[in-house]
């Protein structure tokens, strides 16, 4: 008689425990984002720190994205009081020097920060080979589904969102990203202009 | 819950103060010309509506009309812009949801897989209570 009850009980708790089990293996802060494979919102954000080579712009004038099609664009938010954004930082700046001759923009988006801050950050970390802009009210941000820095979003020469990366991007994930971005949209080097 | 029932509160307290505006004792007289401040109250109340609806992104569990972080402030910014532009909640909704994903609505759509969300619970409590009664009968029987 005992030996069944300890049977129903165990196969009344399989089905909770089972659920538990799958449960802990999924990371509740990883949230799909309805974003890639839809068009990028939008932004004309103003300039805040220029840049270097083909990717610099003008402190004080703005970058729309609708200038930017038929590159890869590279968005990635970021703020000076991240500590995960400083460990991004290098690989980041040196992909967009990696990228500079090819049909890239790399654009770093200061968030819910002051400018003077994101500027001395900038200085601290040994600069940044791509233009820093500002956010007002973070209506960018959120029109990204921003939920945390740093986040990085690439998209591609068609303006569509191809890749969103949560948390510090690497190298190896960025050239991945942007090789097969510049492959599949027939984007390659031999078409850069001058390369003709 | 207190903080539902608290912020419902609210809703209705301000509520009576958007519509009692004229029987005001103040005063200033009724301004059919000045109808800024109870347009604006009344903004305040659909975009606290609104806001109650959307989960704070950087947050735990909370509404961004609940939570003090510098995003959800922003965020109700862009809610109650869009109401002044004449959006409707669910239309506000909506954008959010393409943004974020339907994570962002604190109540689930009752749509599809989420109405198992709505109905399992009380079927659950349902059939427990038969299954209470039952016992109870079957143990209190008179012999």
């Amino acid at each position: 008689m005992n030996w069944k009850r300890s049977l129903i009980a165990l196969l009344a708790a399989a089905p909770l425990l089972a659920l538990f089990a799958f449960g802990f293996t999924r990371n509740p802060a990883e949230i799909p984002s309805p974003l890639p494979g839809r068009p990028a919102p939008p932004f004309t954000l103003a300039v805040l720190t220029a840049g270097e080579g083909a990717h610099a712009r003008t402190p004080g004038d703005t970058i729309r994205l609708s200038e930017l099609a038929g590159k890869v664009v590279v968005v990635n938010f970021w703020a000076s009081w991240c500590l995960p954004c400083r460990t991004e930082h290098n690989a980041l700046s040196e992909a967009a020097r990696h990228y500079s001759d090819k049909r890239t923009q790399f654009i770093g988006v200061l968030y819910n920060d002051s400018p003077s801050a994101g500027i001395r950050w900038i200085g601290e970390l040994g600069g940044m080979s791509y233009p820093a802009v500002t956010d007002v009210e973070s209506r960018t941000a959120i029109d990204y589904g921003l939920y945390g820095v740093p986040e990085t979003f690439i998209i591609d020469p068609a303006g569509r969102v191809a890749h969103k990366h949560l948390g510090p991007i690497t190298g190896d994930v960025l050239r991945r990203v942007i090789d097969s971005v510049l492959v599949s949209s027939g984007t390659p080097d031999s078409i850069a202009p001058g390369a003709g | 819950m207190t903080r539902r029932i608290a912020f419902l509160g609210m809703l209705a307290g301000a509520a009576l103060v958007a519509g009692d505006s004229g029987a005001q004792t103040t005063p200033a007289p009724p301004a059919p010309n000045q109808p800024s401040s109870a347009t604006d109250s009344a903004l305040e109340v659909r975009t606290s509506a609104v806001a109650a609806t959307l989960r704070c992104p950087v947050c735990q569990g909370e509404s961004i009309q609940d939570s003090p972080s510098e995003l959800a402030q922003q965020m109700r910014a862009v809610v109650r812009e869009r109401l002044r532009a004449g959006e409707s909640p669910e239309e506000i909704k909506a954008y959010f949801a393409s943004r974020y994903g339907e994570w962002i609505l604190l109540e689930p759509k009752m749509t599809g897989l989420n109405i198992v969300l709505y109905v399992l619970p009380v079927v659950l409590v349902v059939g427990g209570l038969i299954l209470v009664v039952a016992l109870v009968r079957k143990w209190t029987r008179p012999v």
